[in-house]
């Protein structure tokens, strides 16, 4: 087991060096650098850049040299100092920026990922067990509507009635008294009451998508022999399908956190941005507008970063629930 | 195995058993009434989408400061006008009444004003697909310059309903190359993936593997905000579809991977291969037709993530721009939660949206199961 753990953290290491070079890529493709958009900038002003300052800068992060050289500046900084640069932008440095952010991020994405299990296990069970009724039907459907709407729109809508019908926004993830308020046990009281709305506008499509495999995993299980013989046998119905089928259908069950942890902070990107949530989303918009790279490649990074550890739990997971997977 | 030694070989497809591959689907496909209604469902959106001029009473860029923000319309029949003679269909025209303080106008349809409605009738002038001048539209107000407004107005006083038809040839046909793409790309890397094997299996594999792992949305921000907003509108939807599509093919390339690698060893390749077939025609011959209707299946199924991924880059601002009108530009313009709650109607662009996703699921859900007709 621990072999395999640690096996499966030294392959990361490749995956993560691509993530980084793609992440450095992407954000060197726009023309130009942030100093010529803020020279730019402060030349309509009719105000000069200090032009040794310019040089300064230039020469920090190496703009002037090649993008592997570049690469390299960035890259070693964040390893072995713990600096991701200087967000351009801000005039802080990044790392002061994404923390917080980024907790949030997590906090919002783990919390839903726990709501799509908790809704789609009973919800997926029922549906197959219960085969064409009509909660069956209902709970298809509405998984559908789930996977069809797009969270931004979802999101949208539901701010809308919350404003239409309670005279409330429903925006962010805090009360303004407590937005810039210390960590205290009323801070995170206000976060819970403030949670429920991306939960569930992210969960549904995650929801709906778990609650049809889960479905149709155990439709598969539940037509096999041996769950015929077990009834035969007259073990108790709910015996009968929570021992054997459940357990089997469970299987792709876990390993799809493997995809819907991306897909989660995928989606809370852009919910964020709708929300207005205080997380990483609406800071990665705002960094790739303004062209502040060094903010935007963080970001992108860390959140692949946060995406691959997820995989890695997933798959974690998976080997310790399914005795059949070989560690090997 | 059919016992052959005792009967004589049969003409092949002859007779009600032998129904070719694509009836066989035909006739599984057609059982399933959900996937057929939506299979029909899309078919009309696309129409809808190629026909946008015709169908669209008015252009994307009319507007009217007459009546910004206003309600839609109902659709009522057999009403009278003033001169008393007797409309099939019309709708009602508006009275509007202007705030004092602040400006905004209040607008009340008014039962005895009737605007008739006909079919085929004249209006703007426009050129479809570019090339042809025409002015018939398949609906409208009769008489030029009465307003019609069925979605309601957006905040220049734009028809909603006419912007949802036309942005519907933007977002359903960039689903659609994006497929293409992906399609290309996905049939290329699996294929050469599963027919080869090796070590060219396992670097495709270890690609699909890394580019399923980066968190999309924001790779495709990041790729998306490179585009030089200064660009021609058709390069930024040509990039924006090639942005879609260098994601998606991984799940093509999965399933083609799958199906080569389970057919690799099948009797009828192994048959071709001895017989002597070059290796292109068993791929294109022999190969790729008996798991083409898997690969339509899949295809169908990855339409609506495209179409959805446009709608929420050009929504962030960072998709396709004004002029173009997509859904995504359009919900653009409900992002903004105080014009959104005195003029829902600006959803309504999303209710098309969620329509297309929606159908577009149930039919590649029915067409994945229809496509094996020889299963069981």
């Amino acid at each position: 087991m621990f072999s395999f753990i640690l096996r499966r953290i030294l392959l990361m290491i490749p995956t993560l060096i691509a993530i980084s070079v793609v992440t450095f890529i992407v954000i060197q493709l726009p023309p130009g650098d942030f100093l010529t958009a803020l020279t730019a900038e402060r030349a309509q002003q009719n105000e000069t850049l200090d032009s040794s300052l310019v040089l300064a800068l230039r020469e920090r992060y190496g703009l002037d040299q090649p993008w592997y050289t570049q690469y390299w500046l960035w890259i070693s900084g964040i390893l072995f100092r713990g600096d991701f640069g200087q967000s351009f932008e801000w005039n802080l440095p990044v790392s002061s920026l994404i923390w917080d952010r980024l907790g949030l991020t997590l906090i919002v994405s783990v919390t839903t990922l726990v709501f799509v299990w908790l809704v789609s296990f009973p919800v997926g069970i029922y549906s197959a067990v219960r085969q064409h009724s009509p909660g069956d039907m209902i709970a298809t459907f509405l998984a559908f509507l789930g996977l069809a709407i797009p969270n931004f729109l979802m999101a949208l809508v539901l701010m809308y009635f919350a404003s239409r019908f309670f005279g409330q926004s429903v925006g962010g993830l805090f009360s303004p008294e407590y937005a810039n308020a210390g960590w205290s046990l009323g801070r995170v009281w206000d976060l819970i009451t403030h949670l429920w709305l991306p939960v569930l506008v992210l969960g549904s499509s995650g929801a709906a998508a778990l609650i049809r495999i889960m479905r149709a995993n155990l439709l598969d299980e539940l037509h096999k022999p041996y769950v015929e013989i077990a009834r035969a046998r007259g073990v108790s119905e709910a015996r009968l399908i929570f021992k054997y089928p459940v357990r089997v259908a469970l299987n792709p069950f876990i390993s799809t956190v493997g995809w819907v942890l991306p897909a989660l902070i995928s989606g809370e990107v852009i919910t964020a941005i709708v929300l207005s949530l205080p997380t990483a989303g609406p800071l990665l918009l705002n960094a790739l507008f303004s062209q502040d790279m060094y903010l935007a490649g963080g970001l992108i990074l860390l959140l692949s970063v946060l995406t691959l550890v997820g995989t890695l739990l997933s798959d974690i997971l998976l080997a310790v629930f399914d005795p059949r997977i070989r560690y090997t | 195995m059919t016992d052959t030694a005792q009967a004589p070989i049969v003409a092949p497809r002859s007779g009600p058993g032998s129904a070719g591959p694509w009836l066989l689907t035909w006739r599984r496909f057609k059982k399933h009434r959900l996937a057929l209604v939506s299979g029909v469902v899309v078919l009309m959106i696309y129409f809808v989408a190629l026909f946008a001029e015709i169908i669209a009473p008015f252009s994307t860029e009319t507007y009217s400061a007459n009546y910004t923000y206003a309600p839609p319309q109902l659709v009522r029949m057999f009403g009278t006008d003033a001169e008393g003679s007797t409309h099939l269909f019309y709708v009602n025209d508006y009275t509007v009444k202007i705030d004092p303080i602040s400006l905004s106008r209040a607008f009340e349809t008014d039962p005895n004003k009737v605007i008739p409605v006909g079919f085929f009738v004249r209006g703007e002038p426009y050129k479809l697909w570019n090339l042809f001048d025409w002015d018939v539209h398949l609906f409208g107000p009769q008489e030029k310059g009465h307003p019609f407004y069925l979605f309601g107005a957006d905040r220049l006083g734009r028809d909603v309903f006419s912007r949802t038809v036309h942005g519907a040839r933007v977002s359903m046909s960039i689903g659609l190359v994006g497929v293409t793409i992906s399609l290309l790309l996905g049939i290329f890397l699996g294929g050469i993936s599963g027919y080869y094997g090796g070590w060219i299996d396992e670097s495709v594999q270890r690609l699909v593997e890394f580019l399923k792992s980066i968190p999309t949305i924001p790779l495709w921000m990041g790729l998306a905000a490179a585009i030089p907003p200064s660009l021609d509108p058709l390069m930024v939807y040509f990039w924006i579809t090639v942005i879609l599509s260098l994601l998606g093919w991984t799940d093509i390339a999965r399933v083609v991977r799958g199906r080569f690698l389970s057919l690799r060893t099948e009797d009828f390749v192994v048959a071709a291969r001895l017989d002597g077939c070059r290796q292109q025609r068993i791929i294109w011959r022999h190969m790729v037709p008996s798991f083409m209707s898997h690969i339509i299946a899949s295809v169908t199924l990855a339409i609506p993530g495209m179409i959805l991924a446009e709608t929420a880059l050009s929504f962030l601002g960072i998709g396709l721009r004004p002029p173009v009108v997509s859904w995504g530009v359009l919900l653009k313009e409900a992002q903004n939660i105080l014009a959104v709650s005195s003029a829902p109607w600006l959803f309504l662009p999303g209710l098309a949206v969620v329509i297309a996703v929606l159908t577009l699921n149930f039919l590649g859900d029915g067409l994945r199961d229809a496509v094996d007709p020889y299963a069981r």
